[in-house]
């Protein structure tokens, strides 16, 4: 006879059944929607709340992100709120109690034209005024960082230098989101899992309740956390959002030794590369131009993205691809997330977090569990509104974003 | 990566194409007659349709011209291609689920195959040149 299967590890959350009202739901059990909760219930005292996910926990795009966390963004808005979500970063596994192996390991984005070159040191100089660190490496201070590095003049599109933020990096994302499920659960918070909306319960134009699956919960809040599905919630409220939703993919190589000291992104050729803790070197490929909710994309942006990566660092050209998935992002015309109210009362939304939302994962829990409580945006958030595509008060983020986001 | 049939030169691949966003969003008559919010949804606003979308293409790289095109936004299905400026065609049936096999009269299947299968080769009489991404098609 086999030997009998260890015992599970202890659970880090509690599975309960949902209960027949909360004082707010999130809909979205991913990274943001369980970061929402878990500021609710510390920095708000709301513990008689629900996260619902209609899948597994962070099953979404909090499984499939290439974890690259930095804040080098150009406006004002955008440096605000991403460095908040960074310097919360530099905090969380302390105050979560849950090493979830950040490592500041710096991130390098690539500069490969003269009006990269331009961009990209106007960027540094708006970084440095917003306090945000940031330097520009010339290509020699780029080989020294980053020694396989392909920094000849003899490839397509040779690196001219690059931005670096020394405190930039990545953690691991599965164990960011068992993190905040522990605390959330440990605040009295009900995970609810296999739980998927299916429409909403208003009366006038208040939402009062949430339609599920396993039956319809009241509550006096909702806040919708769904990326890429968050048009489809949008319209089972009866509002639009100006999202759109892509697949975007990613891809991992077998493992090997050390061979990558930091994260090197290049918006121009299009690649961005860090290697896991574990050995394996983690690549984003593109969006698919289509619109598409399949979770799986063309292969030939894969395709594109890998000559981009081998011309870069020759040495990957031996190594074989493991795997590779998608997800789908939630995009915007300005590249900027929408965090705020909704015209329906009642109702929040944190959205269109596109490519990038991982490494926002702390400000956006924070500012919109504050904007739940509240009814009012937090100071951070409060230039994301959904209100800035009437205003025109747009944030272009584009350049810092682009889809390497 | 879809095999896209353009209505001119045949079916190529999806990367001789560019891909255009929401069809049949015509552009405002008088636009000096929106208020903020009629313009911001004119600009910034698509459908985001989880299901059959109607959207623009170009083909690009081959006779450069535009067309719509019916797709599945989840299984990527292609399910019409149709001219700019004509009506959006009806969206093609969903796939049978089990035990709902088409009864049909009409039915153009041979009626040799197993009845779970049936009705999957329907094409709307007005899509003249419906064609399936290869890949696709798995739900």
């Amino acid at each position: 006879m086999a030997d009998l299967l260890p015992e599970h590890p202890d659970f880090l959350w509690r599975n309960p059944e949902p209960k027949s009202s909360y004082d707010a739901v999130i809909v979205g059990g991913g990274g943001h929607g369980l970061a929402t909760a878990y500021f609710l219930a510390k920095n708000h005292g709301m513990t008689n709340i629900a996260v619902l996910e209609k899948g597994w926990l962070a099953g979404g795009n909090m499984a499939r992100n290439t974890t690259i966390i930095r804040s080098n963004y150009l406006w004002d808005e955008s440096a605000a709120i991403y460095e908040h979500a960074l310097k919360l970063w530099e905090v969380l596994p302390e105050e979560l109690e849950y090493d979830f192996l950040f490592s500041q390991r710096g991130v390098m984005n690539l500069a490969h034209t003269l009006g990269d070159v331009r961009e990209s040191m106007r960027r540094v100089g708006a970084n440095k005024l917003n306090g945000v660190d940031a330097e520009w490496l010339d290509p020699q201070q780029v080989k020294e960082l980053c020694p396989i590095l392909n920094i000849s003049d003899n490839i397509r599109y040779p690196v001219m230098g690059a931005t670096y933020q020394p405190r930039a990096g990545i953690a691991k994302h599965d164990h960011v989101a068992w993190a905040f499920a522990r605390k959330c659960d440990e605040l009295g918070v009900d995970i609810i899992q296999n739980c998927e909306v299916t429409g909403f319960v208003k009366d006038g134009n208040r939402v009062v309740g949430v339609k599920t699956n396993q039956g319809t919960i009241n509550t006096e809040k909702v806040g919708l956390c769904a990326a890429g599905h968050s048009s489809v919630l949008a319209e089972m409220a009866g509002f639009r959002l100006p999202i759109q939703s892509h697949p975007l993919q990613a891809l991992v190589s077998e493992l090997h030794e050390p061979v990558h000291p930091t994260v090197v992104m290049s918006n121009h050729v299009h690649v961005y590369v860090s290697q896991a803790h574990k050995g394996e070197l983690v690549m984003g490929a593109g969006v698919d131009s289509y619109n598409g909710y399949g979770q799986r994309g063309s292969f030939h942006v894969i395709e594109h993205q890998m000559a981009a990566a081998v011309e870069l660092f020759p040495i990957f050209a031996r190594a074989h691809v493991l795997r590779t998935w998608g997800g789908i992002v939630d995009t915007t015309l300005d590249a900027s997330p929408i965090v705020g109210t909704t015209p329906v009362e009642n109702m929040f939304v944190n959205c269109g977090w596109g490519t990038g939302g991982f490494k926002g994962t702390p400000a956006a829990g924070l500012t919109f569990a504050h904007t739940i409580a509240t009814g009012t945006p937090h100071e951070l958030n409060k230039p994301f509104a959904l209100e800035r595509f009437e205003t025109g008060a747009l944030i272009d983020e584009h350049g810092a974003a682009a889809v390497a986001h | 990566m879809l095999l896209i049939s353009c209505p001119n030169c045949g079916s190529r691949d999806e990367t001789e194409f560019h891909y255009g966003g929401q069809a049949h969003v015509a552009y405002p008559e008088n636009p000096n007659a929106l208020n903020d919010r009629e313009w911001a949804e004119f600009l910034f606003y698509r459908d985001n349709t989880k299901g059959a979308f109607a959207e623009r293409w170009l083909h690009s790289t081959g006779c450069r011209q535009w067309f719509n095109m019916l797709r599945d936004t989840v299984t990527y299905e292609i399910q019409a291609i149709y001219p700019m400026g004509t009506a959006r065609p009806d969206a093609a049936p969903p796939a049978p689920e089990s035990g709902t096999a088409s009864t049909a009269p009409d039915s153009t299947t041979t009626g040799t195959a197993a009845p779970s299968i049936a009705a999957t080769s329907i094409a709307t009489s007005s899509a003249p040149a419906s064609t399936t991404a290869p890949e696709g098609a798995t739900k």
